[in-house]
């Protein structure tokens, strides 16, 4: 055993941006290929929408619309923005098993990139926001849903709900990072986004409601991005709604990045 | 002698409580150092921070002469992990879970499925390795996280109670396992709760207790620490027992402890055994035992921390249930 034996090659202080990337995409890839082995967690992705699809167009849509042709028409554009607000929780449930399985340790204690695991996943839950989006439209024109705006229309409103829901994957790390159990980031979600959806136009039309939730309506962030989702889509006012959803998304990422970041800091 | 692991006075704090409360540990670089300690002694706590996952509040480590703060990256480069808890990707298959791994750490598709199968050949897993691991046993799956920390071929390698809750036989193939690697020159930290393992696998053996090293040395220097050899005898006839404590008493001059039909006693002196030879001859007590052997691993720790090594857990449990 002499010092000439064991020379070691010079080890590099961090791995280049090359290696991060690549980093990212391994984890992105891992992410994606899990719902090749579990069905139900592409079930969760796509029944679970088109259930409320079908649910809403058929049960209510005549009630409130007067006919379910025109609620769907006005009601897959809020149903939209419902699904990539849940779906936002994906990232905070994926995250938080990954730390109750102990994958997460694993993950910190390789030679990677520090942000590899964080990014990988964010990747690829934008992908499937993105999944998700093609077949509720595609579902929704099948039941008689129309674009009567443009593929532009389209593709902006696709656009607008996959940089929303990034801004909010920020909240979605932190009560990742922080939750106790993926069952409590679960009944996190439903009790955060269940009432911001339901209090606001993406439903319904908020004409209805009493003053005071009419008052909170109006100034509820899932209101303007629906609104803007629906002129995108449908015809309507768009510059005002969507500046405003844009606002309300970094206001998300100002108050909701740093504080993921020293979470996250902290445990990497 | 190179060493592979260094730590020098670890403190961790967790509010009120220390976890690690100025830990020293070497480990020379081939060795297997056991980290013997009842749950809550702060073994854990230890591994993490070598592992580069944990901060100390106070003290230094290094791995390789990598301080695992300052070089946390380099320390990567060199260690693996398998922590309590099997860190696998329970939607991932087997190879799928290696892939990952191996792709991370910068091997080409062809390289990391060589590692990969390569690996699961090894820990008998090569049949299961299509399968999603949530379908494994905690056997299997304990094997492919050890897999997992061998894909990037480590020099040091931390081992975090990696038997626990496994199956005797599981255990004892584990077990060979690591004495495959301790022959390819891996260099391990091995905590453990159970005696057995620390005094079948480890080179040298510290015992933590309460957040401190209470102790260290090698298995046999453990088991002379306390001074003592023990002393069992068994009357050849149960009704002699008394007679068998009587002389006992009178000799090793301290009351033995009796159960199962025999005394067993703590002896400083061996010449106390010819003396009770010839007391229980001149009595006509027929011994049907009588051996002098030197403390199980199990004795050295109750004469260290008070309490026995694996009562620990089930205290607890207690405390709950009251």
């Amino acid at each position: 055993m002499t010092a000439l034996t064991t020379v070691t090659a010079p080890v590099a202080r961090r791995p280049t941006a090359g290696a991060t990337v690549r980093q990212t995409m391994t984890l992105a890839w891992r992410s994606l290929v899990q719902i090749k082995h579990n069905p139900w967690e592409l079930l969760d992705l796509s029944i679970q929408p088109i259930m409320f699809l079908v649910l809403f167009t058929y049960v209510f849509g005549g009630a409130i619309s007067g006919s379910t042709g025109d609620y769907l028409q006005f009601a897959l554009p809020g149903l939209l923005v419902q699904n990539a607000l849940f779906y936002t929780l994906s990232t905070a449930i994926g995250l938080n098993t990954d730390i109750t399985k102990g994958v997460f340790d694993r993950l910190r204690s390789l030679p990677i990139a520090r942000t590899a695991p964080l990014s990988g996943r964010i990747i690829a839950d934008t992908f499937k926001q993105m999944w998700a989006f093609a077949l509720l439209v595609g579902f929704g024109m099948i039941l008689g849903f129309r674009v009567t705006t443009s593929v532009v229309g389209l593709l902006g409103a696709l656009a607008l709900l996959v940089v929303v829901a990034l801004a909010m994957s920020w909240m979605s790390v932190l009560i990742g990072l922080k939750a106790s159990s993926p069952e409590k980031v679960q009944m996190i979600a439903f009790s955060t986004m269940m009432p911001l959806t339901f209090t606001s136009s993406a439903l319904v039309p908020s004409a209805t409601f009493p003053g005071w939730l009419q008052a909170w309506s109006d100034v509820n962030p899932v209101t303007h991005l629906a609104d803007a989702i629906r002129g995108l889509m449908i015809g309507g006012e768009v510059a005002g709604p969507v500046l405003v959803s844009l606002l309300w998304a970094a206001g998300f990422m100002i108050v909701f990045a740093p504080l993921a970041i020293r979470v996250f800091r902290s445990r990497a | 002698m190179h060493n592979a692991i260094q730590a020098e006075g670890l403190v961790k704090r967790y509010g009120e409580t220390k976890a690690l409360d100025g830990v020293d540990l070497v480990v020379p670089q081939g060795r297997l150092l056991g980290v013997l300690g009842p749950n809550g002694a702060g073994k854990t706590t230890a591994v993490r921070i070598l592992a580069t996952l944990l901060r100390p509040d106070a003290g230094r480590a290094t791995v390789n002469g990598f301080d695992v703060q300052r070089q946390a990256h380099q320390v990567r480069t060199l260690i693996g992990l398998t922590g309590q808890y099997a860190a696998v990707d329970e939607m991932l298959t087997g190879v799928e879970n290696l892939l990952m791994i191996g792709r991370l750490l910068g091997l080409s598709r062809s390289a990391a499925r060589a590692r990969a199968d390569e690996l699961l050949r090894r820990f008998d897993l090569a049949d299961a390795g299509g399968r999603a691991t949530k379908t494994y046993s905690g056997g299997m799956r304990r094997r492919l996280d050890l897999a997992a920390s061998l894909v990037g071929r480590p020099q040091v390698l931390f081992l975090d109670e990696p038997t626990t809750g496994l199956d005797p036989r599981s255990r004892t193939e584990l077990w060979g396992v690591v004495r495959g690697l301790m022959a390819d020159g891996v260099t391990v930290l091995l905590t453990t709760q159970y005696l057995e393992e620390a005094d079948q696998l480890a080179d040298d053996i510290v015992v933590f207790d309460h957040g401190r090293v209470i102790a260290s040395g090698t298995s046999d220097q453990l088991k002379s620490t306390t001074g003592a050899q023990v002393l069992e005898v068994r009357p050849l006839q149960e009704g002699h027992l008394d007679l068998v404590v009587q002389v006992v008493t009178d000799v090793v001059g301290e009351a033995p402890e009796v159960s199962g039909g025999r005394a067993t006693a703590a002896v400083r002196d061996p010449a106390v055994v010819p003396a009770i030879v010839r007391r229980l001859d001149d009595l006509g007590v027929v011994a049907s035992e009588l051996t002098l052997r030197k403390s199980s691993l199990d004795e050295v720790f109750l004469a260290l921390t008070g309490h026995r090594a694996e009562d620990e857990p089930s205290d607890e449990k207690q405390e709950v249930l009251v």
